[in-house]
């Protein structure tokens, strides 16, 4: 690793009440990156960022963020990190313009020309009040306080929730130049073309554990490669190749799911009996998603692969 | 499809929600009454005292406060309830109901709850129908149960006069809630629409007060004139109940037309636009603080400025009434001399530091709703604040703004005492005699503060301890309740001024508790998750 890193937890725990909500995570966010945090609803995503924010106290394991403690250097790393929760709650009396400036004033301070250009780009009418704010101009108002602040990590937490796919967009650009800008960035997200379009690496935790980390492509090689192919002749001896799973054959067309090792084995085969047509497709995100928010013992054979 | 439709189940549905609110509501009003006057044998045993009372009622302050003071030559029981009664429980009824119909309407359509019933087989209508039905019916009921319990705790109370006088409150509760069911037409948010309607109780009680000082002309103006004026127990006139009733259906017709003339969700007065930038004081945790407490602040300091002033200008006429009531003496024994106004005026600084902390628990539970609404999230996990700064910010406002409610009752009775009196000087020594209490509201906050750092889930017994203060302040002297009772209140522990010794050392151990609560409840919170 030549970058250093932002984020580091190791065999994070957390129990509330009889409850085990964090069970030996671990989590590595490299400065400058943007890192996907994926799971299913429950799994520990939300607890882990509390903690990375000091609001929660850890019960177990190693946590550093930005090389400090974050209980104990909360304040003090709290001027290097900006946060925006998925369900943004505002002081009702107060407009959305007041919020961001007042956040913006807590950090020391607030670059007006880069706010005007967020409220436009969002567009958001800064002088409604915040009891009048839909839940998508809430979340504005949360993303353009951190946005303005000219934060080194940003810890998002399903930020775009409510927000319409135009205001996603601006999002996604936003989140681009963040990162041209050199900032990290923490994205805890459900909205998985959101990930695969921004994330560099992606961590995915099930039930308050990791299992799986690293960069998209990576991921994407641990899994199955999808092919149909058209051919000459009918094949053979298909079903006894390894790693070719869910053979279709239809006269001379042919669809399966091959493990990316046992692709080449599963060429040769093909071109013996001639090609005519040939599409191949990577999993999708979606694919190796489910495959690990299923409860299925799927993921076991994996897991042995990708360690 | 009528559009009414569906109005009899939104009836059951708003009977179900509000299954323990509802009855507590018209528990604390018929409370309020029947305790009050179930009281008023022990105090005024004889017909002297009544007419001791009586004259009393013939301050303007009283009347401003009470009522047009009817049937003062013969002061029957009957006469007591409905003069020094009527006023502040038909305001009562009418505030329940205001927010009784706002909650069930304009809440409801803010929420968005109102859309998901509104999209089944509902009438436009229906849920004004409904809500307004609902808060008439338990106006009804109440009055009901009024009338017909005030001669079961006073049998000296006529069953058709208690009927009339509780007749009286059930109309000024009915006009108030088909008045916020206008109201609720008009005002994008639920908060806008109750606010105008209390208001607008406020003018009508003001209105009648200014009419009742004056020949009378104003108060047929006023609802609460209105029931007022049926003169129940001493002339006993139902007609002018039918005002009531004609003013209860223009209101309905006007709230009906004007809900058909907007769209679902929007008012009819567009909400006035906010700032479009902080302004610059706006800035760091004590000017946050500040800024969310202001409304509540302002209340609160209005509200005892009115009380003040009420105190100073019956304080003289007070202590001569004192002066001859055996229960009153012992009320006031504990302060000085009874028949004194400085007595009467220490007394009533007590109450006030007692109901001033209503404001200093009020600011510190806000702490615990801005932690359990997420609002406290961004601002400690995304800002360089810290907890200790946070909370100590609020706690600041908490402590800097009950000096600001007490010392402002206390320089309003000042003023009018000073006045009344004719010696400047007793604005600044009434100022410096209410702050004297200050230490002990303190301590209850410090004690609200520790609980949210140590049991935040607790918050409400810093309530507990008020209540048991109120009722060791208010009746300790008159049940003889043991010193170490007594001494469990901080109240007990600060002087009595402008009578008593000033007692310096047990101000400054008071303040040492509340700071020492206080220090306890900042490092628990600085340990603790937060919610």
């Amino acid at each position: 690793m030549t970058r250093p890193t932002a984020i580091a937890v190791s065999g994070l725990t957390k129990n509330f009440g009889t409850t085990r909500a964090l069970d030996g995570l671990d989590l590595t966010v490299r400065s400058g990156e943007v890192h996907g945090f994926l799971g299913p609803n429950g799994a520990g995503k939300t607890t882990t960022i509390r903690i990375l924010l000091g609001l929660l106290r850890a019960d177990g394991g190693r946590t550093r963020l930005l090389d400090g403690h974050p209980w104990h250097d909360a304040t003090e790393l709290h001027r290097r990190v900006a946060y925006v929760p998925g369900d943004v709650t505002l002081w009702p009396g107060l407009s959305g313009g007041e919020v961001i400036d007042l956040l913006g004033r807590l950090r020391g301070g607030i670059d007006p020309a880069r706010k005007e250009e967020l409220l436009e780009k969002f567009a958001l009418d800064p002088r409604k009040k915040a009891r009048s704010y839909s839940k998508g101009n809430r979340q504005k108002v949360g993303l353009i306080a951190a946005l303005a602040s000219e934060a080194e990590l940003l810890v998002l937490d399903e930020p775009t929730s409510g927000l319409d796919p135009l205001m996603e967009e601006t999002f996604r650009e936003c989140v681009r130049r963040q990162q041209r800008e050199g900032r990290t960035v923490l994205l805890s997200s459900h909205v998985l073309s959101e990930v695969e379009a921004l994330c560099d690496r992606v961590t995915i935790v099930r039930e308050g554990s990791t299992i799986e980390s690293g960069s998209l492509s990576e991921l994407r090689h641990l899994t199955r490669v999808s092919v149909s192919a058209e051919l000459a002749r009918v094949p053979t001896g298909l079903d006894e190749l390894p790693g070719v799973h869910d053979l279709e054959l239809d006269g001379t067309e042919l669809r399966c799911e091959v493990d990316t090792p046992a692709l080449d084995g599963l060429l040769r085969r093909l071109t013996e009996a001639g090609v005519r047509g040939l599409t191949s497709q990577p999993p999708s995100l979606e694919e190796l998603f489910l495959r690990h928010y299923d409860h299925g013992p799927l993921d076991t054979s994996h897991r042995g692969a990708a360690r | 499809m009528n559009a009414l439709h569906g109005t009899r189940d939104l009836v059951r549905l708003i009977l179900r929600v509000d299954r323990v609110r509802l009855p507590a509501w018209m528990a604390g009003v018929t409370l309020f009454l029947l305790g009050s006057v179930a009281s008023f044998p022990a105090a005024y045993d004889t017909a002297a005292e009544r007419q001791a009372r009586a004259a009393l009622m013939d301050n303007p302050a009283t009347v401003i406060l009470t009522g047009p003071g009817y049937g003062r030559e013969d002061y029957t029981y009957g006469a007591m309830v409905a003069n020094e009664m009527g006023g502040m429980t038909a305001a009562l009824v009418a505030l329940m109901s205001v927010l009784l119909v706002v909650r069930h309407t304009r809440h409801e359509e803010e929420r968005g709850r109102a859309e998901l019933v509104r999209a089944a087989v509902v009438g436009r209508h229906a849920p004004l129908a409904a809500a307004l039905l609902t808060v008439f019916a338990a106006d009804v009921v109440l009055g009901l149960v009024l009338g017909l319990g005030l001669p079961v705790v006073l049998p000296e109370l006529s069953v058709g006069g208690s009927l009339l006088f509780a007749a009286g409150l059930s109309a000024v509760g009915v006009v108030f809630a088909a008045l916020a069911g206008v109201t609720a037409q008009l005002m994008e948010h639920g908060r806008a629409a109750s606010g105008l309607a209390a208001a607008l109780l406020a003018a009508a009680y003001a209105l009648r007060g200014a009419g009742d000082l004056g020949d009378g002309t104003l108060s047929w103006l006023s609802p609460i004139g209105w029931a007022q004026r049926t003169r129940s127990y001493v002339d006993g006139r139902w007609w002018p109940l039918s005002l009531a009733l004609v003013l209860t259906a223009l209101l309905v017709v006007t709230a009906f037309l004007l809900r058909s003339r907007r769209d679902e969700g929007a008012g009819l007065v567009r909400g006035r636009p906010g700032r479009a930038t902080a302004a610059p004081w706006l800035s760091g945790p004590f000017a946050l603080a500040l800024r969310l407490r202001r409304g509540p602040l302002t209340g609160w300091t209005v509200g005892f400025v009115l009380f003040g002033a009420f105190v100073g200008a019956i304080a003289e006429q007070a202590a001569e009434f004192a002066a001859d009531n055996e229960l009153a003496q012992r009320m006031l024994a504990q302060n000085g001399q009874a028949g004194s106004a400085e007595t009467v005026l220490a007394t009533y600084l007590g109450l006030m530091a007692l109901v001033s902390t209503g404001f200093a628990l009020q600011s510190v539970a806000a702490l615990r709703a801005e932690e359990t609404t997420g609002r406290l999230d961004p601002l400690l996990g995304g800002s360089p604040l810290s907890r200790g700064g946070w909370m100590l910010s609020n706690l600041a406002v908490t402590l800097v703004g009950s000096g600001t409610v007490l010392g402002s009752g206390g320089l309003s009775a000042g003023l009018v005492h000073a006045t009344n009196s004719g010696e400047p000087w007793e604005a600044a020594r009434l100022t410096l005699a209410a702050l004297a209490h200050l230490p002990a509201v303190w301590v209850l906050a410090g004690l609200a503060a520790a609980l949210f750092g140590v049991l935040p889930a607790a918050g409400g017994l810093g309530w507990l301890v008020l209540a048991g203060s109120v009722f060791v302040g208010m009746f300790g002297p008159l049940l003889r309740l043991p010193d170490w009772v007594a001494d469990l209140s901080p109240f007990t522990h600060t002087p009595m001024l402008p009578t008593g010794d000033p007692h310096p050392v047990s101000l400054l151990a008071l303040t040492a508790v509340a700071a020492l609560l206080t220090t306890v409840g900042v490092l628990a919170f600085r340990r603790r998750d937060t919610a």
